[in-house]
């Protein structure tokens, strides 16, 4: 039962974007639609096979300032829980602060970001995967260090635990479900953030600014490889975040 | 030596916002000797808990004082002189039941290698050694009740601190659990305070039963059940006329009066 019911939820996506992937196909070559309308998927996997080089070099690219954004951002967010949850003045003196940062689109700040750093570097970019990967991890980790259960309150002040203690014992691991929860829901804000900055300028490189100048060259069926490129960069960042997710939470299911 | 616990003229009032102030204890006064083994029972809302968690300096007092071994509760709490089981065993679910039983001693910079030689000691105790690498969510109710009394234990405390650990188990367990207490309890000479809404579990494991009331909490008295030396309490005695005989005993007191009909929120098993 197990077995089938897994096996169909594996086989089904698959059939259904063979199918979608048939019928693009299908209409593409049938009404003679023209390329920059809409590249057929086989042009697309053309490209993508020809320039595999270039799509793995964007990928590198803005993966790392991805990835290097979602350090910085997920250490910053999570430092910054730990310091509102221990010290209750700084969760409500940045409680506005932080719905502000939520609201703000945060690549909207590239271009600021480019003249403040030099726009033959990667940091503006960087930072702004970093900004966007801030909040749902600052937001995520806060709650869970608040889910502390009164029982294990009450057993670190019979074991008069210091503060720090208590946080290491109990209220990080505890929050430890919720702060891989922000980082999944980060990870593929990071990646989006990193190359939706590269729209607006910076270097030259990246999958961002690849897939532009493909458009810009009338390269649409490259520009499609591009994006193609993206959405394995994305989605390999998920599926690692969210094993990642799974891996924290496989005991937190709570016993009495 | 100082009485393990020595509670007089305690009360404490809660502030609801419904109905104002609440006395929840009122008049307490209460002496437990060091190695004695103490119930508190009573109806629901008679305080028993709050009097536990006093004595834990989980809670403060509105008047009176609490003294364990002659110190302050606060101090006695800093100097972890007692060990605490809760109903429920609060287990750390993403630490394996060793490192659950290590808890307290790495808290208080206990060495690796003498964490581990306590931890073995403790869980052969409680007979799960073979559950060390175990996840919490992986062992049923009473074992897991049975780690957090070997958490309780793990830096021999001279006084124990209970509030109805076994009140979530099935009777049979819990019979069972009652049976390895006493043994732990002649083995470890430690003094207990034990919350229990069960008659025949506070008289089968106390050498004195104190009875509260409600509305206000008030111990109304304390009767000595010792049936014997912990190490003669096994199962034979829970047949014995003597053993029936405190049971009533502790049943009228809880009525005050000859027992008759049960009374609301006791356990009467």
């Amino acid at each position: 039962m197990r077995r089938t019911s897994r096996t169909a939820t594996v086989i089904a996506p698959i059939v259904l974007g063979v199918v979608v992937l048939a019928l693009w196909q299908a209409c593409v070559v049938l009404f003679k639609v023209k390329p920059y309308v809409l590249p057929s998927p086989s042009s697309i996997g053309e490209q993508f096979g020809r320039a595999f080089d270039a799509v793995w070099a964007g990928i590198l690219v803005t993966g790392g300032n991805a990835l290097i954004g979602l350090v910085i951002g997920a250490v910053a967010g999570i430092l910054a829980a730990v310091i509102a949850a221990l010290v209750r003045p700084v969760d409500e003196l940045s409680r506005p602060i932080v719905a502000a940062a939520a609201v703000v689109p945060i690549v909207a700040l590239s271009p600021v970001l480019y003249t403040m750093f030099g726009s033959d570097v990667q940091t503006g970019r960087q930072l702004i995967a970093a900004l966007a990967v801030f909040v749902p991890v600052y937001l995520n980790t806060l709650r869970g260090l608040r889910q502390v259960r009164p029982v294990h309150r009450d057993l670190m002040r019979a074991y008069a635990a210091t503060p720090w203690q208590a946080t290491r014992a109990v209220t990080l691991p505890g929050a430890l479900p919720f702060l891989f929860t922000g980082l999944r829901i980060a990870s593929s804000l990071a990646v989006i953030s990193a190359l939706i900055a590269e729209y607006f300028g910076g270097p030259a490189d990246g999958l961002g600014r690849s897939i532009t100048s493909a458009a810009a060259y009338s390269n649409y069926a490259l520009a499609y490889a591009f994006v193609l490129g993206s959405i394995i960069l994305g989605l390999v960042f998920y599926c690692i975040t969210l094993a990642m997710e799974r891996l924290a939470t496989r005991h937190s299911r709570s016993p009495s | 030596m100082s009485d393990a616990v020595r509670v007089s003229g305690v009360s404490k009032l809660f502030g609801t916002e419904r109905k104002g102030t609440v006395a929840a204890l009122d008049g307490i006064e209460l002496t437990v000797a060091p190695g004695e083994f103490v119930s508190l029972i009573g109806p629901s809302g008679c305080g028993k808990s709050t009097l536990l968690r006093l004595i834990a300096d989980l809670d403060q007092p509105t008047s009176g004082t609490v003294s364990v071994f002659g110190k302050t509760a606060r101090q006695a709490r800093i100097d972890q002189d007692y060990g605490i089981a809760f109903q429920q065993a609060g287990l750390l679910p993403w630490r394996t039941v060793g490192g659950n039983v290590e808890l307290p001693l790495e808290l208080h910079g206990v060495g690796g290698p003498a964490r581990r030689r306590r931890t073995a000691e403790l869980l052969d105790l409680v007979g799960l050694s073979d559950f060390a690498d175990r996840y919490p969510d992986q062992l049923s109710g009473g074992m897991q009740q049975r780690v957090a009394i070997a958490r309780a234990l793990a830096e021999s405390p001279e006084l124990l601190l209970m509030d109805e650990p076994f009140g979530a188990l099935d009777e049979m367990t819990r019979e069972r659990m009652q049976n390895e207490l006493v043994s732990i309890c002649a083995e470890t000479g430690a003094a207990v305070v034990f919350v229990t809404h069960s008659i025949p579990e506070a008289v089968f494991l106390s050498d004195r039963v104190a009875v509260m009331s409600p509305r206000p909490g008030r111990i109304r008295t304390i009767l000595p059940v010792r049936l014997g030396s912990a190490g003669d309490r096994d199962e034979d005695l829970r047949e014995t006329g003597e053993f029936f005989a405190a049971v009533s005993a502790v049943r009228e007191a809880l009525h005050g009066m000859p027992a008759g009909d049960g009374l609301r929120g006791l356990d009467l098993r």
